[in-house]
C-alpha cells in the first residue's frame, strides 16, 4: 500500500439508517493504486479504474491466514468502487461484491480470462452474506455506488449481476424501479461464475445453495480458537489458586513445581472439552444426534467425560466425577450454541428457542458444578 | 447434503392470493424452501427457512412476511447483555435489532 495515499471521499457518507451493526463504524480507504492485487489501470469515461489480478500473491495468501486467525480481520478492506477484470468493453456484465478483502480475493481468483466489471460496495469490510443481513450490502448502498462510481458511461446495458446471498440485503424490483437497472442473482459460490456466465446468467439449483461440507464447516473454527484463549487464561489462574488453597487448607507442603502439575492436569480437561465444542461439534455435525446444536455439543461432552473417568480413570471420587459432569459438557454445548453464528442453516427464532431452553440450564449446571468441583479440592 | 435445525419455529408467511407465480422467491432463497407450481408459489420445506427474508426483499408482489435475522446466538447473547458494541465490531458483523421477546 501507498505511503502517500490519500483518503478517497466514500469512507462513511450517507449510511444505511436501518443498520445498527455499521452505522458506528467508520472505514477510512486508500487509493488502491500501490496495492498488490492492481496490476494496472484503464483510462475509461467513468475516469480511472484499476485493472485487477485474477492470482493470489503471497501478499494475499499471508493477509488470509491472518485474517482466519483474528488479526485485522475488521480492517481488510478493499477500496469501494469500480475495477476492472481484463479488458471490458461496454457490453462486459458488471459483478457486484463486498469489500471483505477474503471476499473480493476468492471472487478475483476465479475470473481469469474473462472481460467484466466489478462493482465494489462499501460493506464495512464484512462479507456478503453478513452484510447483506444486516443491510450494509443492501439497494440503498447498491444504488449509490451506482450512482457515485457513474456505471452509465462505462456499459451499454442495465445489467448487475449480485451474488445469490446478496438477496436478503437487496430489493431487486426496487432497484429496477428507482434507477432502471435490472439485477440478476449470480451462484453463491464465486466459483461457478464462469458457468454461470457461459450459461447466459443462469444459475442452476445447486449454483443457488450454499455447501456446507466439512471444510465449510471448519473455515471458520481458527478464529475460534483465538476466542478461547483468554477464558483458558482466566481457568488457569483460577485452578491454579484452587490448588494453592487446598493445599494449604490440607496443610500439604507444596513445590511450585507440583502446583503447576497439579493445575495443568486439572486444566486439561477444560481445554479438551473446549477442544471438542470448537473442531469436534462442527466436524461431526451431521452425525450428531438431535437437532439443537447446544444439545449436540453436550451429547459430545457427555462422552468426553465418560471417556475421562473411566478410560483415564482420573477423579479421585463422587464429588468430582459430579462435577465433571457439571461443568465439562457444558463447555462444548455453550460453544456448540454459538456455532449456529457460523453455519448456513440456522433461524434467528430458532436460535432464540434454543438459548431459551440452553442457557438456563448452562447457567445452574455452572454453578452447581463449580461448587461441586471446589467443594472436592477441600475434602 | 441439507441440514435441518429446528421444527415450527420461523415466522415465514405467504400470501398466495397475492402471488403472481414469477417466481423470484425460488431463485433467492438459498434453502429451497419455495416451489412454484400452477403459477403460484408454494412453502415446501418451511423448517428449512434461515429468516434471511432474501423472499420477502426480492417479492415484486409483498406477498412473503418474515421476520429478519441472524441465526447467530452470540449476537442474541451479547444483544441481551447489552453489549451492542461488542458484536458490531468484533466477530461478524452481525448483530440484531429486533430480537423477540421470549
Amino acid at each position: 500500500m501507498s505511503t502517500e495515499s490519500k483518503k478517497l471521499p466514500m469512507a462513511g457518507d450517507q449510511q444505511d439508517p436501518e443498520c445498527c451493526s455499521t452505522k458506528d463504524i467508520t472505514v477510512e480507504y486508500t487509493d488502491p493504486v500501490n496495492a498488490n492485487w492492481v496490476t494496472g489501470s484503464l483510462e475509461t469515461k467513468a475516469g480511472l479504474i484499476y485493472r485487477v489480478a485474477t492470482t493470489l500473491d503471497r501478499q494475499d495468501l499471508l493477509g488470509s491466514v491472518k485474517a482466519r486467525w483474528g488479526i485485522g480481520r475488521m480492517n481488510y478492506t478493499v477500496t469501494p468502487g469500480l475495477y476492472a477484470i481484463g479488458d471490458p468493453d461496454l457490453l462486459s456484465p458488471v459483478l457486484v461484491s463486498a469489500n471483505y478483502k477474503l471476499s473480493f480475493d476468492y471472487l478475483r481468483r476465479e475470473l481469469g480470462g474473462l472481460n467484466l466489471w466489478i462493482l465494489v460496495l462499501d460493506t464495512k469490510g464484512i462479507n456478503v452474506w453478513c452484510a447483506a443481513g444486516k443491510g450494509s450490502f443492501g439497494t440503498a448502498e447498491l444504488i449509490r455506488m451506482i450512482n457515485q462510481s457513474r456505471l452509465e458511461k462505462l456499459v451499454s446495458h442495465r445489467t448487475l449481476i449480485l451474488p445469490q446471498l446478496a438477496a436478503p440485503g437487496v430489493s431487486a424490483h426496487r432497484v429496477r424501479k428507482e434507477i432502471g437497472y435490472k439485477v440478476v442473482y449470480g451462484p453463491v459460490r464465486a466459483a461457478d461464475i464462469p458457468s454461470f456466465l457461459n450459461e447466459g446468467n443462469k444459475a442452476d439449483q445447486a449454483m443457488r445453495h450454499p455447501s456446507f461440507n466439512l471444510i465449510d464447516r471448519l473455515t471458520l473454527t481458527t478464529v475460534e480458537l483465538t476466542a478461547l484463549f483468554k477464558p483458558i487464561a482466566i481457568l488457569t489462574i483460577f485452578l491454579f489458586l484452587l490448588n494453592l488453597a487446598s493445599m494449604s487448607f490440607k496443610s500439604e507442603s507444596a513445590s511450585l513445581v507440583s502446583l503447576l502439575e497439579h493445575t495443568f492436569s486439572d486444566l486439561a480437561p477444560f481445554i479438551i472439552a473446549a477442544l471438542i465444542g470448537t473442531i469436534l461439534v462442527p466436524a461431526l455435525l451431521p452425525y450428531i444426534p438431535g437437532r439443537a446444536l447446544a444439545w449436540k455439543g453436550w451429547v459430545l461432552g457427555v462422552i468426553w467425560v465418560f471417556v475421562y473417568t473411566t478410560v483415564f480413570a482420573v477423579p479421585s471420587g463422587w464429588l468430582q466425577t459430579t462435577a465433571y459432569f457439571l461443568t465439562l459438557p457444558i463447555i462444548p454445548a455453550f460453544l456448540g450454541m454459538n456455532y449456529t453464528g457460523s453455519t448456513t442453516y440456522t433461524s434467528l427464532s430458532g436460535v432464540v428457542k434454543e438459548m431459551n431452553y440452553a442457557l438456563p440450564l448452562i447457567i445452574v449446571s455452572a454453578g452447581l458444578g463449580l461448587t461441586a468441583l471446589i467443594g472436592a479440592y477441600f475434602i | 447434503m441439507k441440514f435441518s435445525y429446528l421444527k415450527n419455529v420461523v415466522t415465514l408467511r405467504l400470501d398466495q392470493s397475492k402471488c403472481n407465480g414469477c417466481g423470484r422467491c425460488t431463485e433467492v432463497c438459498p434453502q429451497q424452501v419455495f416451489a412454484i407450481k400452477n403459477k403460484v408459489s408454494y412453502i415446501i420445506d418451511r423448517d428449512a427457512c434461515l429468516e434471511c427474508s432474501a423472499c420477502a426483499k426480492n417479492c415484486p408482489q409483498e406477498a412473503i412476511y418474515v421476520r429478519q435475522g441472524v441465526g447467530c446466538a452470540y449476537a442474541v447473547l451479547m444483544d441481551k447483555l447489552n453489549i451492542k458494541g461488542k458484536c458490531c465490531g468484533d466477530a461478524c458483523g452481525c448483530s440484531l435489532d429486533n430480537i423477540p421477546d421470549s
